[in-house]
Parts: structure tokens; sequence; C-alpha cells
């Protein structure tokens, strides 16, 4: 369908709209216009993703004299598929309807290890050893090397995108990573240089969070993206955790070991230049001397990873003297090395900040802050002029870099952790330092003041003041929309007691009580007696998922609901989950139903999707707290506390209470969808957890189902399956509208009523 | 049918039945059968043909014969007593594939190419059903039907066999990993693993790499008692969790390690597989996007994430990796099912078999993912002619669908719009509607008149009370009962053969094509044929037994007559060159 929003005709590939769909493009296009950033919730299921592609292309489009780039962040790969496929979608109906002026290029980026086609490369177990592969085979010495030297080896693909030159293009269209791979088999160039190059030419560009947040690949990967952009970030709710992470480093005891082989290593390669190409060496000496000139004009397949501190923060001056000989760096940083592990020899628990870290190196290693701060450039400068290329090999030092670095960067919004082990497993002996950001904003800023738009946007953002402050910035728009159901499709239910009618919660005193353990089986077992197709269940964590799953087990109850189903479960090895999970959407698609075991704040919460008959029922066992003694999380609350006047206890439930909704969100796809949510909590039942919960969820959480024992809660989810599995009008009938055509649509913007039907 | 080509086995050679028999080997293949006798001097040496071969017959497990294998050829018979039973069945099933291959290749089959397994079908259905076949030669071999006419009307009993072949085959039960805990009887030190084929064909089809253990050591290096002590040993270590001691063991016993250490070929496939997965659930390829989570940068220990004690993980088979294995297993579900007595035969299949079943399905998967992509509800609404099912109200639900089904059924109304709801006076309109249709209208095809059903019913319920009347009081009693064998066979047998060709020919009007002119008058002649026959019989039947033959014959004739009638009438007007095609009046 089309129509037109403010003048601006947007094109939507489908022939109904959801009228929360189209508020949410009036707010988006608003937001555009002013030139600002927004924070949008809507709950899952209402098709956020096609309306802010819709919205956003169809934006464009009307303004061809200054076209904007929409560069899509998402947080998982898989997500990114499934964006792009929607943008297919949209990309054949506006082609459909205007013509090849509608045509523009998007594509997927990854990493090399999802992108490389070269057989060899690929055999490689990790990314780090593909990236280190591709450099082998591509960095410009070895390329001048085997110019010379038929013998050494080098990528075909990535020769024949070079000689292809500028010539070298994509043809507009939609590209996932697999068209990109078939692509460049076809021609044999090498999909993963010629999407980085194409990313400066396409209209929109789809990839993952750290790309532009993590200051370590966005300085290789979106150093060229243009002003006139507009940055999505979708499924945006955990995005302060992404941001912290990005700037977080920590040194354990197998980085410090590593990091000395590296330095002898280096120490070995410089001796041996010395002996056979000492001008090297010298020329980089001169260079350094010079000034700063190692970025800029590197050939792409030489860039790794650029410096972890953000780009403003980076000095633009010489490398200090003391630094500049090769031999001299090496002597500091085994000094800096030497003073880690000297660190990490600690019996307690020790808490420092910045300042008073870089000080005591100062004192007890004799390196001072600029020093530091230009770890992270000298050893890249070192490492290229030693040519090195299994940069897999030497990522310990670099770690140890990255954490100098941004040590002598940063004074505030940071903390230095040191722990001998961790507290949940004292038998056993883990010491480790860590360098954690506790400022989420830090990280995002450069975005903020790069682009002229930002979109955040996600199902469950509330509450949504709270993002403005965590993040820092000040949006144009801030609004969170509610679902017009055309029928109660979700059916949450907190459920505080087991069939025994004790009450069940994770809390710590109750978790291993065996009548927890018991009821919480008996509530999945009678559930999966009723449910068809697939049943999800998240538990609080793997610890307690794996405990929980093996006395089932010894009780026998995990039999007995195997007998209704099957189970699948997520394991901390991604491939076996990945595969757990292909096999569950099979079981549910052949009608064989299933059960699948996952963790809240895990892979598989974080971006499966469990629509339709792969997910009726979903169970939150619990209520997801992190642990609340990490002292990580102690400092961080500490600076939120003194920072943003954020109390602990809301933060924590905050976050608890964001993760389960994330959790439970997964079921519903669209309207048309229905399923059932359970949170098995006596907790939930609790005004203030309860409240945090996002409007969508609450406004369908009836009184009656607010204290449930497993007996009520069976009979509830009897009563609204059956109630689900009755035909029904999918436009909401005669009362308010949730599906809208054309021709309703048309009629409501003449009559200027859209705001009747969403409030 | 699993087609083993050739099969070799001791077995005495008899000339008769009495003759106590050569001993020696006789070898099957699919072509010919060669019996030597184990005394070279001995004559009764054999090589013979399929082709000579007629047909077999053996003697049955459990009667006090001996295991006889019985060929029977143009001048007598081959005669041979296998050692046992098994040996019977392996050697008639090769026979009885050979017999109908030949027979399948001297068959000729005018007009239609039949696969290899459809005939053996139909040949195994005459083979078993006497009556079917008798039919079959009388009606076929004579010409007066082709063989697809003739099966035609047995598409019934075809696709029975069909479905019986491919019923439903069991699956794994869902609860492997529970059935080989060890029990304990609590007073001695000992435990207990239960061990069936079942179980065994279980263990193999979840871990691959027991199964190649399995091929690989038995009988070469150990035999399979000691093969499945072994392993469950391995079992019992395992679930005493105690990883230290499984190591330990490991190191002493390389035997023993296979089973404690993690299945390569399961990792292998898993990496293969996950290749193939869908895109939007691959993590794998998520986890080679993240920078972040480079080895120590991001936040290590912050109490959302959990480390895993990564202490002997080699020993370290978990209970969620088994479910999640199991699981896969039981959805896969069984590739084959052969009787599982010989658990060396069923890991050499299944070997096999893994291999066979290795192809890719990309297509599929983007085909998946764009399907997965949209979003239902928003697409404009598929304008299917009837409602989906509703349970609220089963009968409001029907009578509201009548009228669809009454107007897709009337080809008049095609043009006009179909609705799915409809209330139930709308309903009641539409039935009004097209009951006035037929009013003025009549029914377009007026099968049969008013009075020639009646005369019909009342002609046939005369015939019955007289009969009746006649026999007297016992109604287990019947005509054909009175009559001697003989007359009582061959009239079964007219009656039988005249009830196939009637369906035939009844079946092949409207006359439209050629073939069908063609095969009306084959059955034609045929019809008149049976019924000089069945005259025939009628006269020559002794005096007093002609009223009830003839009362039994006559109803037989009726028909056939109405059939000639109806043939004649039929050619008449059809060689007249009228507007009217078919054969309404």
């Amino acid at each position: 369908m089309k129509f037109t929003i403010e003048e601006v005709t947007v094109y939507f590939p489908y022939d109904n709209i959801y009228p929360e769909q189209y508020a949410y493009m009036i707010e988006l296009k608003r937001t555009l216009d002013a030139k600002g950033h927004c924070l949008l919730e809507m709950p899952t299921g209402t098709g956020k993703t096609i309306a802010l592609l819709s919205l956003i292309t169809s934006y464009t489009l009307s303004k061809p004299q200054s076209p904007i780039k929409l560069i899509y962040c998402t947080r998982t790969v898989h997500e990114m598929e499934k964006t792009l496929a929607e943008l297919r979608l949209l990309h054949d109906y506006m082609v459909k309807c205007i013509g090849p002026a509608a045509k523009m290029l998007a594509l997927g980026l990854s990493s090399r290890k999802n992108l490389c086609v070269n057989q060899r490369v690929l055999a490689a177990e990790n990314r780090d050893s593909v990236d280190a592969g591709c450099r082998k085979l591509t960095a410009s010495w070895v390329r001048a090397l085997a110019a010379e030297n038929p013998d050494v080896p080098s990528c075909e693909f990535f020769e024949q995108f070079e000689r292809a030159g500028s010539g070298a293009v994509l043809p507009p269209g939609v590209y996932t990573l697999q068209d990109l791979r078939t692509f460049g088999k076809e021609k044999g160039w090498c999909p993963y240089f010629l999407a980085r190059h194409m990313v400066e030419f396409a209209n929109v560009v789809v990839y993952s969070y750290q790309y532009l947040l993590d200051p370590k690949v966005a300085a290789i990967i979106s150093k060229e993206m243009q002003k006139e952009s507009v940055v999505v970030f979708d499924e945006a709710h955990n995005i302060d955790n992404v941001c912290i992470e990005a700037l977080s480093v920590s040194v354990r005891r197998q980085t410090v070991d590593g990091a000395r082989r590296n330095i002898n290593r280096m120490r070995q390669e410089i001796d041996k230049f010395k002996a056979t190409d000492a001008s090297r060496l010298r020329a980089e000496y001169n260079r350094l001397v010079e000034g700063l000139a190692l970025r800029g004009d590197l050939p792409a397949a030489d860039g790794w990873l650029g410096n972890p501190a953000l780009p403003d923060d980076i000095l633009k001056e010489a490398v200090p003297g003391n630094i500049r000989k090769a031999e001299h760096f090496i002597q500091v940083l085994r000094r800096l090395v030497q003073y880690l592990e000297g660190r990490l020899e600690t019996e307690n628990v020790e808490k420092e900040n910045p300042v008073s870290f870089v000080f005591s190196i100062l004192n007890q290693a004799g390196i001072d802050q600029k020093t530091l701060k230009f770890c992270y450039d000298r050893l890249h400068s070192l490492m290229m002029t030693l040519a090195i290329t299994d940069t897999d090999e030497f990522l310990h030092i670099q770690t140890i870099c990255d954490f100098a670095t941004l040590v002598g960067t940063y004074a505030r919004g940071f903390s230095i952790i040191i722990e001998p082990f961790d507290e949940r497993m004292p038998h056993i002996p883990d010491p480790v330092l860590q360098l954690c950001c506790h400022d989420a904003s830090l990280a995002i800023k450069p975005v903020f003041e790069r682009f002229q738009s930002v979109v955040i946007t996600s199902g469950t953002l509330s509450p949504i003041d709270l993002y403005p402050r965590l993040l820092n910035f000040h949006p144009v728009v801030s609004r969170s929309f509610t679902m017009s159901l055309t029928r109660d499709c979700i059916c949450p239910m907190v459920l505080t007691r087991g069939s025994d009618q004790l009450p069940v919660s994770t809390k710590f005193d109750m978790r291993s009580d065996l009548g927890v353990v018991r009821n919480y089986g008996r509530l999945l077992l009678e559930m999966a007696s009723v449910v068809p197709d697939g049943i999800v269940c998240f538990f609080v964590s793997y610890s307690y998922m794996d405990g929980i799953v093996n006395s089932w087990n010894e009780n026998g109850i995990l039999k007995e609901i195997m007998q209704h189903k099957l189970v699948f479960i997520e394991t901390q090895d991604v491939v076996e989950t990945t595969l757990a999970l292909d096999n569950y959407r099979k079981a549910c698609d052949c009608g064989r139903g299933a059960i699948f075991f996952s963790v809240a704040r895990g892979k598989v919460a974080e971006g499966i999707d469990f629509d339709r008959h792969y997910g009726r029922l979903v169970i939150m066992f619990g209520v997801p707290f992190q642990y609340t003694l990490s002292k990580i999380l102690l400092a961080r609350l500490e600076y939120l506390r003194e920072t943003f006047q954020i109390k602990e206890g809301d933060f924590l439930t905050f976050d608890a209470l964001r993760q389960a909704a994330q959790c439970v969100g997964r079921v519903i796809r669209s309207k048309a969808d229905y399923g059932m949510m359970i949170f098995a909590d006596k907790r939930y039942s609790r005004h203030d957890k309860r409240s945090k919960l996002p409007g969508w969820i609450l406004s369908h959480l009836r009184d009656a189902n607010l204290n449930l024992s497993t007996d009520m809660a069976l009979h509830i989810a009897r009563e609204f399956l059956r109630k689900m599995a009755q035909p029904y009008d999918k436009t909401g009938g005669t009362g308010r509208k949730t599906l809208l055509s054309q021709e309703d649509l048309e009629k409501i913007v003449f009559e200027g009523s859209m705001n009747d039907m969403l409030y | 049918m699993s087609a083993t080509q050739q099969a070799v086995k001791r077995a005495k050679y008899k000339t008769t039945v009495k003759d106590p028999g050569t001993p020696g080997v006789i070898k099957l293949t699919l072509e010919k059968l060669i019996f030597k006798p184990n005394d070279p001097t001995s004559k009764n040496k054999l090589e013979v043909d399929f082709r000579l071969i007629k047909s077999h017959k053996h003697t049955k497990e459990g009667s006090n014969k001996p295991p006889w294998l019985n060929l029977v050829h143009s001048q007598g018979s081959y005669i041979f007593e296998f050692e046992s039973f098994p040996d019977l069945h392996i050697c008639r099933e090769l026979v009885g594939i050979a017999l109908s291959k030949h027979v399948e290749t001297t068959k000729v089959v005018s007009d239609e190419q039949l696969s290899s397994s459809e005939m053996t079908l139909r040949i195994k259905l005459l083979q078993e059903n006497s009556k079917l076949q008798k039919l079959h030669k009388e009606l076929v071999a004579s010409g007066k039907l082709t063989e697809s006419e003739f099966w035609a009307t047995k598409k019934k009993l075809l696709d029975q066999d069909e479905s019986r072949k491919l019923k439903q085959r069991i699956g794994f039960k869902n609860s492997l990993i529970f059935d080989t805990k060890p029990t304990s009887d609590g007073r001695i030190n000992q435990v207990k693993f239960q061990l069936t084929p079942e179980i065994k064909y279980q263990i193999f089809a979840l871990k691959p790499a027991v199964h190649q253990a399995f091929l690989n050591f038995v009988p070469s290096k150990m035999s399979e008692v000691d093969f499945w002590n072994k392993y469950f040993k391995a079992e019992y270590i395992h679930s005493t969790k105690n990883t230290i001691a499984a190591a330990a063991e490991a190191a002493e016993d390389e035997d023993l390690a296979v089973f404690l250490k993690d299945d390569e070929i399961l990792e292998n496939e898993a990496r293969k597989k996950v290749r193939r997965v869908d895109p939007t659930l691959d993590m794998e390829a998520d986890q080679g996007d993240d920078y972040t989570h480079l080895p120590d940068h991001g936040i290590f220990r912050d109490g959302s994430k959990e480390t895993s004690e990564a202490q002997n993980t080699l020993y370290r088979r978990t209970l969620l990796q088994d479910l999640n294995r199991q699981s896969e297993v039981v959805l896969e579900g069984k590739t084959l099912d052969i009787d599982m007595e010989h658990p060396r035969t069923v890991a050499e299949v299944l070997a096999r078999r893994k291999q066979e079943s290795d192809g890719v399905i990309e297509e599929e998967r983007r085909n998946r993912i764009s399907k997965m992509a949209q979003i239902e509800d928003l697409q404009a609404q598929d304008d299917h002619p009837f409602a989906p099912l509703s349970i609220k109200d089963p009968r409001d639900y029907f009578d509201s669908q009548q009228a669809n089904a009454v107007k897709t059924l009337d080809d008049s109304l095609a043009g006009k719009k179909l609705r799915c709801n409809l209330s139930s006076e709308q309903v009641y309109g539409s039935l009004r509607e097209s009951i006035s249709n037929i009013k003025t209208n009549g029914l377009k095809h007026p099968l049969l008149s008013p009075e020639v059903a009646f005369k019909v019913l009342s002609g046939l319920t005369k015939n019955i009370s007289s009969t009746k009347s006649n026999l007297g009081k016992s109604s287990q009693e019947s005509v054909l009962d009175i009559l001697p064998n003989t007359i009582k066979e061959k009239l079964l047998d007219h009656w039988v053969c005249s009830q196939e060709l009637l369906r035939h020919f009844w079946s092949s009007y409207p006359v439209t094509t050629q073939s069908l002119v063609n095969k009306a008058r084959r059955l034609n002649d045929a019809i008149t044929q049976i019924n000089s026959k069945l005259e025939e019989i009628k006269v020559s039947a002794q005096s007093d037994l002609r009223h009830q033959v003839s009362l039994v014959v006559h109803p037989m004739q009726q028909a056939l007559h109405a059939a000639l009638v109806h043939y004649d009438a039929d050619d008449k007007k059809r060689t007249a060159k009228g507007p009217k095609p078919n054969g309404y009046v």
C-alpha cells in the first residue's frame, strides 16, 4: 500500500497496516525532519522493523537532493539476516511501484569469518584465526613478496578484487551475507573487502552494534560514514551494556603469560630485522619522530583493529620519545606486564580508580600516563614494521596495550577491580584485573555527535525516561506505544504458588529447595500436556538451569515431560545451541512439539524469535537479577547513584525486568499470533517489581492472574488456548480498528482521528 | 524389500519326497539356481534357469516337516531340504523375487509402463487370492479385458497394499538416556544394565563413535559381549560424574577412552550441519562477528555472565548435551526397520544409510527465510470460499457452508461470488432458491423413472419371497446349497465373472472416446458369451434342479440382458448421428 505522511509518500509492502505502525512512522518522520535523535518503544509483534525501513527509505526517496543513508544496527547476525529479508520485500515492492528509480543498494556487513569464500582461510576454527589467515594472504608486504615470488601464497579473490579496482562494484539490490558470498564467488572478488568498499556508497547498511559503538572496530569500518545518516539501533534495550563492554578490558593470568610470549617473539623479530633489514626499523623511527603517520592511507587489508579509545580522545601528536625505538618500547611493555602480573597476585578484592592506578604504574614501573596512552598506536606501528601477520597469536599483547591506552586516556567513568577468584567458585583461583567502564554515554557519544539522527528503538524501553539519562542525550521525540489488539492474544500470568500451594521463587534462600524445584517441574509437566507445539522456558542462569534439569532428571519429572515433548537446551557451546534451535523448529514444524530450555541474558534470549507455533507458551522461571555481589556491578551501581541519582534497587529491578520482558516478548510476532507468558516467581506479584514491566504486558495482566497456583494457571491456559483457536475478524470488527487497509487509512487521515485510534 | 542379490546355503537335494537327498551347497541368484553336491562324483548336479521354474512351495515353520523348498518345473519338481528354517526363508524370498522378475519380463503389458514394484505387488495379490487369480485368468488371459482395465477397478486392493507398506514406523522412544541407567539391588556391589536389540540400535544412532568403534572392534578385536561390557563400564564411570576418574581410566585403557571422549564424529557432523542452518538462528555466525568479546575484552566477571569450569572438558559430557542429542535422534526418527537381531548388520546398514542421506538443501533454506520475513496478517486476506473451521457451534458452521458447497457444485453459478460467512437466514434463502430452481427447471439428469424403479423393486422382492417359501424355514439354506457342487462352482464363477464384466461395462459409459467404444464392444461380446453359457447351464441342468437353477440364473441373465439392450440402443443412437453424445434419453 501507498500513503502519504505530511507530503512524504510512504511505500509499505503489505496491503494492511497496524495503526501503531502508522503512528510510529509519524513520530519517526518528525524526528528526521528535526534532524534529531529519538527514543521509541513499541511492543514486539507490531512490525517495528518494516515500519522503520519503509519510512526511512521512502523519506530518502522523497528528498533526492539530500539523500540520507540508513545505518541499521542489529545486535546479532541472525537479526541482520531477518532485517535484510524484510528489506528485500520492501525493495521489491518499491521497484514494482516506482520502477528502477527506487533501486537502492543495501547490504549486510560482517566479519571475515562470515564473508570469506577462500576455502583455505575458512578452514580455520575461529574468527581470530580467520582474520589472521586472511592477513597472511592479503597484507601489503605479503602481496609485495608474492608479486616477486610466485611461491608465496596469496588470495586469488582479493587479488582479483584489487585488480578490478574501481570497477569492482555491487549492482543495486539487497544483499544478505549469503548473497554477498555468492556474488563474490561468481565474480571472483573477495566479498569481505567488496562489502567494506561498498559500505561507503550503499543506501542502507546493516551491521552489528559494535561496528559503530566499539571504537576498535568503528575506526576501521565506520570511519567514512557521512553525517547525513540515520542510525537505527534496533532491540536497543541492552544498548547501555554494549556501550560499557566496548570500553572494558580485563587481564587474566593467561593474558599475562601470552603477552610475555608475544614480547619475546617481537624481540626476536627485532633482532632479526636488525641483522637483515635495519633500515626498516630506522624508517619507522623517523616516521614516529615526524609525527603520527599511522592511520590514514593504510591499505584496507592491513588495518586490523583500531584504537580502543574514542576518536576524540586520541592524541594527534607524535609518539613520545621514550618509546620511539622498538627496543625501548619492548622494555616498556615488559615492565608493564611485570607490573600487572604483580597486581594479579593479590589475595583480596581491590578496587581503584584510573588516576591512582596510573600513578602507581608511574611509581613502580616508571611508565608515565602519556606513554600508556600511546601504547596501542606504538604496538600497531611495530607490528606493521615487523610484518607480523598472525595477529591471532598476538591478541594477548594487544589486550595489554588496549588496557594501557584506555587506562591512560580516561580518568572518569572507569574503575579497576582486581579479584583473586570468582566469588561463586572461591575454590578455583582465577585472578582477574578488570578495567571496567561504568558510563554508557562515553561510547555512544561520538555516534550522537556525528550523525544527524539516531533512533533507539525496542519492545522494552521502560521506563523510557531512564535511557536518555543513562546515555546522556536529548531526544526530540520520546514515545512509548501501546498495542491495540484485535483480541486478547497475549495472556501474561504471574504464578506464585506451585501445585502444593507453597510459594515458588528463585530467591537465593529458596533456590535449592527441593519443593520449589519439584513445583517448577510439575508446572512445566502440566503445561506440556495442554499446550500444543512449542514451549520456551527461561531460567535465571546457566548454573541454575543445569542444576534444576539434573534434579528433574533424578526425580523422574524430566522423563515424564519428555513423554509429551522433545526437549532442547541452550548450552554454552554456540554450535550446539544453534543446532538445538534448528531441531526445535523442526520438531514444532512437524507437529511433534518441543520444549526449549534457555537462559535469560543468554544468546537465545537476545535475538531468537519464538513466534507462532514455535512458542505458544513461555515460562520465566524466577526473576533474572544480576549477580548482585559482583564487584563490577556494585561499582557500576555506585557510579550510577553518584552521577545520575539512580537508586541501586531501582536499577537492579529495572534491569531484571527488562530481561524478563525481553524473554517473554519473543513469542509474539503479529496480531494474528498468540501466546501465553508465565512469570513463575512470587516476587512478580509485588507491585514494585511488576510495575517495571512494559505497558503492553501490564495492560493484559489481569488482576485475577496476579497470584496463581499451578492448577489455576492450567485452567486459564486451557481456556485461553480454546479461545484463541476460534476464527476472528482480523480488522477488529466494528469497534476500534486494529488493522487498517488503504481506504481506512485515507479516511482516518482525512478526519484526523488517528489519535482516537490509539489512545 | 531388502534386495539380497544372492544366497548360498547348505541343503540336500531330493528328486522325490521319499529320496534321502544328496547333501551339497545351493547357490541362488536372481537368474538361476546352482546346486553342487558335496560329493563331486555325484550326478545330481543342477544348474537351472529360473525361467524354467513355474512356481515354488515350501513347508511351514512349526509343522512337523523339515524345511523343504519345492521348485516346480514342467517335468516335476526340485526339492531342497535346508538345515534350518531361517535358511529356507532367505532362499524362499530370493526365489520369490527371482520368479516374479521372470514373470514380469515375459508378461506383455499392452498400454502401460509399470514399475517393477507395482508389478510384483500385482503378482503377489494374484498369488494370495486364488479367486482373483481365476478371474484374472478368465478375463485378461482370454483378452476380454486388458491388464490395466482389470486393475483399474481393483485400485483399492493396490492402494491398500501400498499403505500397508508405508504404514507409520515406530520411532525411537524419547527416553533412551533413562533406559540405560544402571539399576542396583542395593545388596551386592554390582549394577545392572539392560540391553535389548532396540537399545543397541538406539545407542548406535545416538553415539556415532560407539557405532564406529563397534564396526572397528567387533568381532576382530573383541567379542560383542566384551564390547558392551566395556561400553557400560564407561557409562557407569560417566554416571558417577567423576571426571578425574574418567580421565584416569581412559588413560589406562584406550578402548575405554573411545567411549569416554567427546564424540568426534558428532562434532564434525555438527560443524557440517551448522553451515546449513537457517541464518535467522545462526548464533555461530554471530559469535564470529563479535569483536567486543575478543579474548579478554569486554567485561569478564560482571555477574551476568558465567564462567564454566574448563577443567577436563574432554571427559565431561553433560546431561544437557545428552538431552539435545537424544531429542535430535528422536526427531530424525528411525532410518531403517529391519529386525534388530544382529547388531553387526544393523551397524553396517546404519553406516551405509548415513552416506546416502547427506544432501544439501540450500534452496529450501532461502525460501524459508523469505517466508519467515513476512507478517501474515498484514497481507491481503486470501479469498477462500470456505470459512476457517469453527468449533464454537458446529451446526452453525456447517449450515453456513452448505450454501457454498451447493454453489461450488453448480457450475452455472460459478461466476457468482462466494461468501464465507452466512447467517442462517441467508442459508435458508439459498436453500429455497435452489429448491425453486429445481422446481422450475427440473433435475437435469433424471437417472431412473419411478415406474421402472418400482417394477425392479417388486420383481426382486417377489423372487426373494418365493424362494424362501420354496425352501423351507432355514434361513441359512440357500438355493445354491441344493445344487450339486460342480454346477454350484460353475455358477459362482460365472457370477463373479459377469459381475466384473458388468462393472466394467457400465463404467465405460458414456462412451466418449474410441478406446471406450472398443472396450464396450469387447465387453458386449463377452457378455453375450457368458449369457449363452448361462443358458447352456440352464438347459443342461437336470429336470428336478432346473427350476432352482433358473431361479439363480434368472437375475444374472436379467442383468446381462439389460447391458446388452443398453449397448444396442446406445450403438444405434451413436450411429444415428444425433446431437446428443451421451447415453441419456
